[in-house]
C-alpha cells in the first residue's frame, strides 16, 4: 500500500457523447514499469493524459503519491483544483510525448533546464550542471547547444526524456514515445528507456513495442474500448494471452 | 524649388521628422502591448474578458482613425472625469505637448485593435503540444505563455507587425489635425505661407518615402535573422556583412 505511486479508481472520461474511458482501475507500484497496449481508440493515451490532468476525468479518481490529481474534496463532492496546485502536482509527473514537443526556440540544454529554473527555482549553474549530466546520460553530451530543428527524431526524443528527468519526477508517462520515429532510431530511444526502467524509475508506457515490453516491463496492460481487458507479465502475453481480443491484437503487431 | 525642400530640409523640418518617428514608435509599442493583452483576453475562459476584448476591437476597427484621434484628445478627459491627457507631460529633460500625448494614445489604442488579430493568429499557429509540454513540466499558464508560446508566436507576428509599423509611420500625419507639429504639419504650414504646393507636398512625400524605405530594409534584416534562428543557426560575422551588402550590391548593379 505504501509504495503505490499511481492509483486509478474507476476512471471515466467522455468527449461529448463518446465515452472513451469506461471505468479504468490500475495501481502502479514504485520502481515498476507498466506497458499499456491496445488498438487505437482504446483509450490508452487518454488514460495517461488523465494521470497528469491534461484531460479532466469525468468520474472516478486518480492519485499520485496519495495526492488526488486535479481535484479537491469539498464535502462529498470533487471540485477542480486551482491551476497553481495542479501545476505543482505536475512537477512530480513527467511526460514524454509522441511528437516530442521540444521547445524549438531553445537549445537542447535550455529545454532541459527551463522548468528546473522557472518552476523549481534552481540557479542557472545548478540546473545546467544537472542538465549536462542528464544529456550525457541519454548520449547527447555533444548536442547541448544544438536546437531541436537540427536533431534527428531519436535525438529529440532523448532530449525530451532528459527534460522530464530534470524535474526528478516520481513517475514518468510515455505516450507512444517511438511511434513518430523512423524504425532505425527507435532502438536508441528504447534503450534509454530500458536503462531507466532497470534503474528503478516508475514508468507508465503506452507503446506497441512488444520487444521493449519483454525487456523492461514488469507488467503489461491490455486496453480495449475504454476498459482494461487483460493484465499480466510480458511472458503471459507472449505465451498465453487469454482474451480473444488480446490474441487478435498481438497477432497483428508481433 | 522642390529640390530645396527635398535636399536641404531645415532644422525645424528635422525636428518634425524626429517627432513623426518617435510618435510612430511609441504608438506602435502601445499597440503591440494592447494587442497582446486583448488577444490573451480573447482566449480567456472568462466570458467578460472575451466580451471586453470583442467590444474594443469592434469599436476601434469600426470607426475612422481621425474621429478616434479627435475624440481621445478633446473628449477623453471629459468622458473619464479625470485628466488622462495632460496639457503637457514632463519627462525629465524634455516635455511632451498634450496633443502629442493624446495623439500617441489614440494611434496606440487604434493599433492595438488591429494587433489583437495578428497576435491571436500568431498564438494560434503554435502547436498545442507546446503548451501541453510546458504544463506537464509544472509551468502555469502565464509562465508557459511568456516563456514558451509568445516567443515562438513572435516569429509569426513580426512580419505583419512590420507592415503595421509602415502604416503607423504614415498615419502619424493625421495628428496634424489636432495640432501636433509633425512632418506633414510642417509641410502644410510651409505651403500655406508660400502657396507652393508642389514643393512642400512632394517634398514631404519624399521624406515619408525615405522613412518607410529605411524601415523596409530594417524589417528585411530582422526577418532574415529570424529565419536564420528558426533554422537553428546564428549568423556569422561574415554572413551579417553579406546580408547587409547583398541589397546594396543588387542596387548598385541595377543602376
Amino acid at each position: 500500500m505504501t509504495d503505490v505511486v499511481m492509483r486509478a479508481e474507476d476512471v471515466h472520461k467522455r468527449f461529448g457523447r463518446l465515452e472513451v474511458l469506461k471505468g479504468v482501475s490500475l495501481d502502479v507500484q514504485q520502481r515498476e514499469t507498466v506497458c499499456i497496449i491496445g488498438p487505437s481508440g482504446s483509450g490508452k493515451t487518454t488514460f495517461i493524459r488523465c494521470i497528469n490532468h491534461l484531460e479532466k476525468v469525468d468520474g472516478g479518481r486518480i492519485t499520485v503519491n496519495g495526492q488526488l490529481i486535479g481535484y479537491r474534496q469539498k464535502g462529498d463532492k470533487l471540485v477542480e483544483d486551482s491551476e497553481k496546485s495542479i501545476a505543482r502536482q505536475r512537477t512530480q509527473i513527467g511526460m514524454v510525448f509522441q511528437r516530442f514537443n521540444l521547445f524549438p526556440h531553445k537549445t537542447a540544454l535550455e529545454n532541459v533546464i527551463e522548468a528546473p529554473i522557472q518552476v523549481l527555482g534552481q540557479s542557472r549553474d545548478q540546473a545546467a550542471a544537472e542538465g549536462i549530466r542528464l544529456l550525457t546520460r541519454v548520449g547527447l553530451a555533444d548536442k547541448t547547444d544544438t536546437y531541436p530543428g537540427k536533431l534527428s527524431g531519436g535525438q529529440q526524443q532523448r532530449v525530451a526524456i532528459a527534460r522530464s528527468l530534470a524535474m526528478k519526477p516520481a513517475l514518468i508517462l510515455f505516450d507512444e514515445p517511438t511511434s513518430a520515429l523512423d524504425p532505425e532510431v527507435t532502438g536508441e530511444v528504447l534503450s534509454v528507456m530500458e536503462e531507466l526502467a532497470h534503474e528503478g524509475m516508475t514508468m507508465i508506457v503506452v507503446t506497441h513495442e512488444m520487444g521493449f515490453a519483454r525487456e523492461a516491463a514488469d507488467r503489461v496492460v491490455m486496453m480495449d474500448e475504454g476498459v482494461i481487458i487483460e493484465e499480466g507479465t510480458p511472458e503471459h502475453f507472449f505465451q498465453a494471452p487469454e482474451h480473444e481480443r488480446t490474441k487478435q491484437f498481438l497477432s497483428k503487431i508481433l | 524649388m522642390v529640390w530645396v525642400r527635398v535636399a536641404h530640409p531645415d532644422h525645424v523640418f528635422f525636428l518634425a521628422l524626429t517627432r513623426t518617428v518617435y510618435v510612430a514608435v511609441i504608438a506602435q509599442v502601445i499597440g503591440v502591448l494592447l494587442g497582446v493583452a486583448a488577444a490573451l483576453m480573447r482566449m480567456s475562459k472568462a466570458a467578460p474578458m472575451r466580451l471586453i476584448s470583442g467590444v474594443y476591437v469592434w469599436i476601434f476597427r469600426g470607426t475612422p482613425l481621425l474621429v478616434q484621434i479627435f475624440f481621445v484628445y478633446y473628449g477623453a478627459n471629459e468622458l473619464l472625469g479625470f485628466t488622462l491627457i495632460p496639457n503637457s507631460l514632463g519627462l525629465g529633460l524634455f516635455s511632451l505637448d498634450g496633443a502629442i500625448v493624446g495623439g500617441i494614445l489614440a494611434l496606440g489604442i487604434n493599433e492595438g485593435a488591429y494587433m489583437r488579430e495578428i497576435v491571436r493568429a500568431g498564438i494560434d499557429s503554435i502547436d498545442k503540444g507546446q503548451m501541453e509540454a510546458a504544463k506537464s513540466l509544472g509551468m502555469r499558464y502565464g509562465l508557459a505563455m511568456r516563456r514558451i508560446v509568445l516567443p515562438q508566436a513572435a516569429r509569426v507576428i513580426i512580419p505583419p507587425l512590420g507592415n503595421e509599423f509602415n502604416n503607423m509611420l504614415k498615419n502619424t500625419s493625421l495628428l496634424f489635425a489636432i495640432g501636433v507639429y509633425e512632418m506633414f504639419a510642417d509641410a502644410e504650414i510651409g505651403y500655406s505661407n508660400s502657396f507652393q504646393p508642389v514643393e512642400y507636398f512632394l517634398g514631404v512625400a519624399f521624406w515619408y518615402l525615405v522613412l518607410t524605405t529605411v524601415w523596409t530594409f530594417i524589417q528585411a534584416a530582422i526577418e532574415r535573422k529570424l529565419a536564420a534562428s528558426e533554422r537553428g543557426e546564428e549568423l556569422s560575422f561574415f554572413e551579417r556583412v553579406q546580408a547587409v551588402w547583398n541589397p546594396v550590391s543588387a542596387w548598385r548593379s541595377a543602376r
